[in-house]
């Protein structure tokens, strides 16, 4: 263990890990909550526009990934609201052209192109100091947000009409919430890589949500989780020579599993 | 309170209203004024417009034609005054929150912004708990309770936003009979000690025994303030006596109800 920790790149993608389940634990409560799993499935794959976009005119790739995702999170969270039918549709055919306009992208950029396998796949143990500072910042700022809102986010999130009737800023309080997910996303992006996002950013909070009744509960249950996902996934990829987001995503997948099966024979689980 | 010599505006003053979702229109030249310490039940047939009618006093849905009033403002402005307890199926029935936790939602506002709740709030969700026999249950998870509590819990936080009107749409769909008589009786005591009520249910035989004044309501409103359901209204109302039997809506009912009114 003091050898793997001697590593520099071992010391940046635990220290990742920790960062990414703050967020995971405390946005991915609200998108469990507030049902947005799909949104945030389709910002996230959105997303790889950006990676390509930015890729094929040499800009920092993270940039390219954050203004797609945010510009995604707006564009479905509008649809979402303003749209009354076949919304799903809508969001499902974004997420395949985001996917292709970043493949498009990709193809017409000349030279070494596995760089990119690492925005699909995740590449935990190439985040740089950069990176970590990065998911820093948008910890600091999102989990401030929530901090601030976090009655009228649950409020909304519980009963939308009501909070409006009471004149919360519903439409603003959504906005907020669809910006935040996207820059969950781009953190998470670097750790288990655009196509297994969903499921890092939901498991944790959805085990939290059988058993628990107060969301802050949730977000800390779901904040330790994902610790011991991130963490046990980090070091079994490293033992055994696999891919890391995968393994992550392996262990939180067989954990929820078997939190379900506990919710279901146990009758009275203590909430 | 106001001042008693200075005329209160009528709770909601609605004139013309025509409103509808997309090409449908669903509500036709409604006219409807609701006065301080009413208790009305208006029925009518499903998709008749009794939950449209409501949203519209609420202000989530924009009137195509017409004037609505909430305490003499636009209904943005002045539901602020109305406690708010929506349909059954609007919630996620398995959604983590406590009970205590929802009541403290009628607490919030748009003052309460970025300030925490206070003592002063948790005294009234608990005084309002109590008031709907929950007190005791503050703590349980919403979802394990049964339909009947779930309803009170809604009606507490409702109060909790110390409504000058109560709105109610189908409060007593799936709660067995016994709940229901409960619920009513509550709703009974709440219109006794001043809150005006306005309720949107589909089971008359029970509700003419609490409310004070009876709507129908199938596009357009038959509502005069009274209590009297005539056959004629009905007949306007669901379309023909046929129509009447299957919503269970016996005439027996509602002729001893004619005697009374």
């Amino acid at each position: 263990m003091a050898e793997l920790l001697s590593y520099g790149f071992m010391r940046n993608a635990l220290m990742a890990g920790v960062l990414v389940s703050f967020a995971c634990g405390v946005i991915g409560t609200l998108v469990v909550l507030k049902r947005m799993v799909f949104i945030a499935g389709g910002v996230a794959h959105t997303a790889y526009g950006g990676v390509g976009l930015a890729f094929y005119f040499g800009v920092n790739p993270i940039l390219g990934a954050v203004a797609f995702s945010l510009a995604a999170s707006f564009l479905m969270g509008y649809v979402q609201r303003q749209t009354r039918q076949r919304q799903d549709t809508l969001i499902g055919v974004m997420w395949a052209i985001g996917m292709a306009i970043g493949i498009i992208f990709a193809d017409m950029t000349p030279g070494y192109k596995a760089d990119l396998m690492s925005y699909l796949f995740g590449s935990i143990l190439a985040v740089t100091r950069t990176d970590l500072w990065l998911m820093l910042g948008i910890n600091v700022l999102v989990i401030s947000l929530v901090a601030l809102f976090y009655k009228e986010l649950q409020a909304t999130a519980f009963d939308e009409s009501f909070a409006r009737v009471r004149n919360l800023p519903v439409d603003l309080l959504y906005l907020v919430l669809v910006a935040m997910i996207g820059l969950a996303v781009v953190m998470l992006m670097r750790v288990v890589g655009l196509i297994m996002i969903i499921a890092l950013l939901t498991v944790p909070a959805a085990i939290g949500a059988l058993f628990l009744k107060h969301m802050h509960h949730i977000m800390w249950l779901a904040t330790g989780l994902s610790l011991v996902f991130t963490t046990g996934g980090l070091l079994l990829s490293f033992f055994f020579n696999l891919t890391s987001g995968a393994t992550i995503i392996l262990i939180s997948g067989v954990a929820y599993l078997g939190a379900l099966l506990v919710h279901r024979y146990c009758r009275r689980c203590p909430e | 309170m106001t001042d008693p010599v200075i005329l209160n505006p009528p709770l909601i003053d609605i004139k013309n209203l025509y409103a509808g979702y997309n090409h449908e229109t669903v509500l036709e030249d409604i006219n409807l004024t609701i006065q301080q310490d009413d208790f009305i039940g208006l029925i009518g047939p499903n998709g008749g417009g009794k939950t449209t009618l409501l949203k519209v006093m609420l202000g989530l849905i924009e009137p195509r034609q017409g004037t609505v009033q909430v305490m003499g403002e636009a209904p943005e402005k002045g539901r602020k005054h109305i406690g708010y307890v929506p349909q059954f199926a609007e919630y996620d029935s398995a959604f983590p929150i406590s009970v205590r936790d929802v009541v403290r939602m009628g607490r919030l506002s748009r003052q309460r912004l970025f300030k925490p709740y206070t003592d002063e709030d948790d005294a009234i969700v608990s005084e309002r708990l109590a008031w709907v026999d929950m007190l005791e249950h503050q703590d349980r998870a919403l979802r394990e309770l049964s339909g009947g509590q779930r309803q009170r819990v809604y009606v507490a936080r409702a109060l909790a936003t110390d409504p000058k009107l109560l709105v109610l749409d189908e409060p007593t769909i799936s709660v067995d009979l016994e709940a229901r008589t409960h619920i009513y009786d509550l709703l009974f005591q709440i219109n006794q000690q001043g809150v005006t009520i306005f309720l949107v249910t589909h089971d008359l035989n029970v509700v003419s025994s609490y409310v004070k004044t009876i709507g129908c309501m199938n596009r357009r409103l038959h509502y005069h303030g009274e209590k009297q359901v005539t056959d004629e209204m009905l007949r306007a109302t669901y379309g023909c006596p046929v129509d009447l039997i299957a919503h269970g809506l016996p005439h027996r009912v509602l002729a001893q109800h004619e005697g009374e009114g």
